[in-house]
C-alpha cells in the first residue's frame, strides 16, 4: 500500500486530524459469470485515493481497469470486498441508493462525451440537478456557472452537434461538476480528441485537482497519464504498479509551448478554460 | 424528479420527434373522435325522439281496439269495432287521473275550395284533442262540444291544407267542401312541422267527430278508431293506464285476468322502444370506437418500445448522472400519457367538429356532452398508462453500464 497523499493537499482539509480518503477499497473483487466460466475481473483491489488527488488508472484491455472504474463509479456492485466512498460503505447499497450516490457524490466524463443529442449545453448540464430536485431557476444559474467554469459561458444554447469535440467534452465536464461531487471519474476522456484538445482537457482536470477536487482518470495513453500525480497500473485484475509521477506534465505549459511553435493552430485566447 | 420536470422532459422529447409523435397519437385521435362523434349523434337521435314524442302531446295514452279470438281464431289488432264513445265518456268520468279524453276517427278524402283541391287526412275528434296534443289555434277558433253534439258542418284546417287551398287569402268563415259535404272553416291550426316518422303533421283537417262519422262517412255506429287520453301528470301515466284497462275490461265484460279486446299504449313505451334502437346503435358504434382506442394504445406501446431501444444510451446517461429506476419509469410513462392525452384532446376537437358537421349536413341533431368528453379523455389517458407501462418498465430496468455502451 502506498503512502498517503502529499501533505500539501491534506493541509486544505479543515480537520486537524488526517482526513479520510475519498475512495477506500478493501479487497474489492468482481467475478462475472459467462456461461459456465467464471471471469475474475478484479481479484482483490485495496486502494486509497485522497481528497485532491489526480490519479490515472492504466492497463491493457481486460486488465480490470474498466471494472474498477464501474465499481468506484457506483454503476456496479462488487462480488466481495468493501468500498468506502467518502467514509461511507456503498458496496452493499441497492440500485436506487447507488443512483442517489452517483447523483450527489460522483461526476462522470466519458470517452464518447455522452451528451443528450439535440439538447442545449445548458440543459445537458442541468440534467444531474433534475434528479436532485433542484428548482428550475437555480438549476439554470448553476448550469450556466459550471459552463463558465470550463470556458463555455458563451455557448449555453449550442447543441452538441454545434460544438467541437473538445467543447463537447467540456460540456460533459461541466455536467460532472455541477452537483459539486466528491469524485470525478473520467473514462478515456481524451480517446476521441486530437492531441492539442486532449491537453486542454488535461489542463482543466489539473486545475480542478488544484482546487481540491478528486479526479480518477482511466486511460491507456501513457503521455496522458503523465498529467496525473499518481499512476495506478492494473494487470489481470490486480494492481501491478502504484507510483507517484515524479514530474507531472503541466498541461498549461505544454499549450503555451505548442502555440509558440505553431502559432497558426493557436486559439485566439489561451487563458484558462476559455473556448477556442 | 417531480411530475412537472418529467412533464417538461416528456414534452421536449416528443417535440424532438414531432412526426413520430403525431403518427403515434393518430390511432388515439381517430378513436376519440369516433367515440365523441358517435355518442353525440346517438344522444342527438334520442333527443330528437324525445322532442317528437313531446310534440305528440304530454302524458299521452292511446286506447285502440284490440284483437279478439272467436272460436279459437284470433283476429289482428284493430280488427274489432268494440271501442265506443261511451267508453271514452266512461274513462273521462271514472278514471280520476285522466285529464282529457278525445275520440279520434281518421278518414282520407278530397277537400275542395274554388278551383283548388287537396287530398288529405280528415280527423274527427273533439275540442279536447287540441289540449291533449298541445296544439294551438293560430287563427279563428276550435269547434266546441255543441258543434260535436249537433254534428255541425264546421272544420279546422292544418297549415298545409290552408296553403294548398287558399294560398295567401284568409280562409276563416269560408265554405269548403270535405268529401262533397260543405263545411265552414272556423279555425286554422298553428304549424307543427314534421312528425316522428317524417309525415307532415300540418296536412290535416279537423272536424267534430259526429260530423265526420255520421254525416260524411254516413255511419250510424258509435265505434271509435282510437281514444286519446292525457294523464294528469307524467308520474300518473302508468296508474291511468291501469285504471283504463280495468274499467274497459269491466265495461267489455272481460274478467280482470282475461285477455283484453283493446290496447292501451303510452308514449313512454314508444319512446323507450325508439331509444332502445338508438342505444343499440350507440353501443355498437362505441364498441367499435373502443376497439380503435385499444388499437391506438397498441400503436403508442409500439412507438414507446422503439423509442426506449433507440434511446438506450440516453437512459444510460440519465442513470449515470443520478437518475433512479423510477425517474426513468416516470419519464417514459409520462411521454406515453402525454401522447395519449394530447391525441385525446385533438380527437375531442375533431369529434366535436365532425358531429357538428354531420349535424349540419344531414340534419341530424348532435348532443355534445361534457361528461362523455371528460370520460373519453380519462379513458385515453388510461390507455396511455397501459400502453406506456411495459416500455417504461423495461427502460427503468436497464443496466446503466450496458446502456452507456449501447451504440
Amino acid at each position: 500500500m502506498r503512502a498517503p497523499a502529499e501533505s500539501a493537499t491534506r493541509a486544505k482539509s479543515p480537520q486537524w486530524k488526517v482526513s479520510r480518503p475519498v475512495v477506500q477499497t478493501d479487497a474489492l473483487t468482481k467475478t462475472y459469470k459467462m456461461g459456465d466460466m467464471q471471469v475474475r475481473a478484479l481479484r482483490g483491489i485495496t486502494l486509497n485515493i485522497e481528497q485532491g488527488e489526480f490519479v490515472a488508472v492504466m492497463g491493457q484491455s481486460g486488465s480490470g481497469k474498466s471494472t474498477f472504474m464501474n465499481l468506484v463509479g457506483c454503476l456496479d456492485k462488487p462480488s466481495a470486498g468493501h468500498y468506502l466512498l467518502d467514509g461511507e460503505d456503498v458496496s452493499r447499497l441497492s440500485r436506487n441508493d447507488l443512483a442517489g450516490v452517483r447523483g450527489r457524490q460522483l461526476g462522470f466524463v466519458f470517452q464518447g462525451f455522452n451528451l443528450l443529442p439535440r439538447t442545449s449545453a445548458l440543459e445537458n448540464v442541468e440534467l444531474p440537478m433534475l434528479y436532485q430536485g433542484v428548482k428550475g431557476k437555480e438549476r439554470q444559474r448553476r448550469a450556466a456557472k459550471a459552463l463558465e467554469r470550463v470556458g463555455l459561458g458563451d455557448r449555453l444554447d449550442h447543441t452538441p452537434a454545434q460544438l467541437s469535440g473538445g467543447q463537447q467534452q467540456r460540456v460533459a465536464i461541466a455536467r460532472a461538476l455541477v452537483n459539486e461531487p466528491r469524485l470525478v471519474l473520467a473514462d478515456e476522456p481524451t480517446g476521441n480528441l486530437d492531441s492539442r484538445t486532449s491537453i486542454e482537457v488535461m489542463a482543466i482536470f489539473q486545475e480542478l485537482a488544484a482546487q481540491g477536487l478528486t479526479v480518477m482518470l482511466v486511460t491507456h495513453e501513457p503521455d496522458i497519464a503523465q498529467h496525473a500525480m499518481r499512476v495506478v497500473t492494473f494487470r489481470d485484475g490486480l494492481v501491478q504498479r502504484d507510483e507517484r509521477v515524479a514530474k507531472p506534465l503541466i498541461a498549461r505549459e505544454e499549450l503555451t509551448r505548442i502555440d509558440s511553435e505553431r502559432p497558426e493552430d493557436a486559439p485566439l485566447d489561451v487563458s484558462a478554460g476559455s473556448a477556442p | 424528479m417531480n411530475i412537472f420536470a418529467s412533464l417538461r422532459t416528456a414534452l421536449r422529447a416528443l417535440r424532438k420527434n414531432m412526426l413520430r409523435s403525431l403518427l403515434a397519437m393518430l390511432g388515439i385521435v381517430i378513436a376519440v373522435a369516433a367515440v365523441v362523434a358517435t355518442v353525440a349523434i346517438g344522444e342527438g337521435a334520442k333527443q330528437q325522439v324525445a322532442d317528437q314524442m313531446a310534440s305528440l302531446g304530454a302524458n299521452l295514452l292511446m286506447v285502440m281496439p284490440g284483437s279478439i279470438s272467436s272460436k279459437g281464431v284470433a283476429t289482428g289488432a284493430g280488427a274489432t269495432q268494440n271501442l265506443t264513445r261511451a267508453d271514452g265518456a266512461a274513462i273521462e268520468k271514472e278514471v280520476t287521473s285522466a285529464a282529457q279524453v278525445a275520440p279520434l276517427n281518421r278518414s282520407n278524402g278530397q277537400v275542395i275550395y274554388g278551383d283548388s283541391n287537396w287530398y288529405t287526412t280528415i280527423q274527427g275528434t273533439t275540442a279536447a284533442f287540441l289540449e291533449i296534443r298541445q296544439w294551438q289555434i293560430a287563427q279563428g277558433e276550435m269547434f266546441g262540444r255543441e258543434e260535436d253534439a249537433a254534428g255541425a258542418k264546421v272544420c279546422v284546417l292544418g297549415q298545409t291544407v290552408v296553403d294548398k287551398l287558399f294560398g295567401d287569402s284568409n280562409p276563416i268563415g269560408v265554405q269548403i267542401r270535405v268529401k262533397h259535404v260543405p263545411c265552414k272553416v272556423v279555425g286554422v291550426l298553428a304549424a307543427k312541422g314534421q312528425g316522428s316518422w317524417g309525415q307532415d303533421q300540418d296536412d290535416v283537417v279537423l272536424m267534430p267527430w259526429t260530423t265526420l262519422v255520421h254525416r260524411i262517412n254516413g255511419s250510424a255506429a258509435d265505434t271509435v278508431q282510437q281514444l286519446m287520453v292525457s294523464a294528469r301528470g307524467p308520474d300518473l301515466v302508468d296508474a291511468t293506464q291501469k285504471d283504463i284497462e280495468s274499467l274497459l275490461k269491466q265495461r267489455h265484460h272481460i274478467a280482470e285476468e282475461g285477455e283484453p279486446d283493446f290496447m292501451v299504449r303510452n308514449l313512454a313505451e314508444m319512446q323507450n322502444a325508439a331509444n332502445a334502437q338508438a342505444t343499440t346503435l350507440s353501443v355498437l358504434l362505441a364498441s367499435v370506437a373502443l376497439i380503435s382506442l385499444l388499437v391506438g394504445s397498441i400503436g403508442i406501446a409500439n412507438v414507446m418500445l422503439v423509442s426506449v431501444t433507440e434511446r438506450t444510451r440516453e437512459i444510460g446517461i440519465r442513470m449515470a448522472v443520478g437518475g433512479r429506476g423510477r425517474d426513468v419509469l416516470l419519464q417514459f410513462l409520462t411521454e406515453a400519457v402525454v401522447l395519449a392525452v394530447v391525441g385525446g384532446i385533438i380527437g375531442l376537437a375533431l369529434g366535436v367538429g365532425l358531429a357538428r358537421w354531420m349535424a349540419a349536413q344531414q340534419g341530424w341533431p348532435a348532443v355534445i356532452s361534457t361528461t362523455v368528453m371528460g370520460a373519453t379523455l380519462v379513458l385515453a389517458g388510461a390507455a396511455g398508462v397501459i400502453a406506456g407501462f411495459y416500455p417504461a418498465l423495461r427502460a427503468s430496468r436497464l443496466d446503466p453500464i450496458e446502456a452507456l455502451r449501447f451504440e
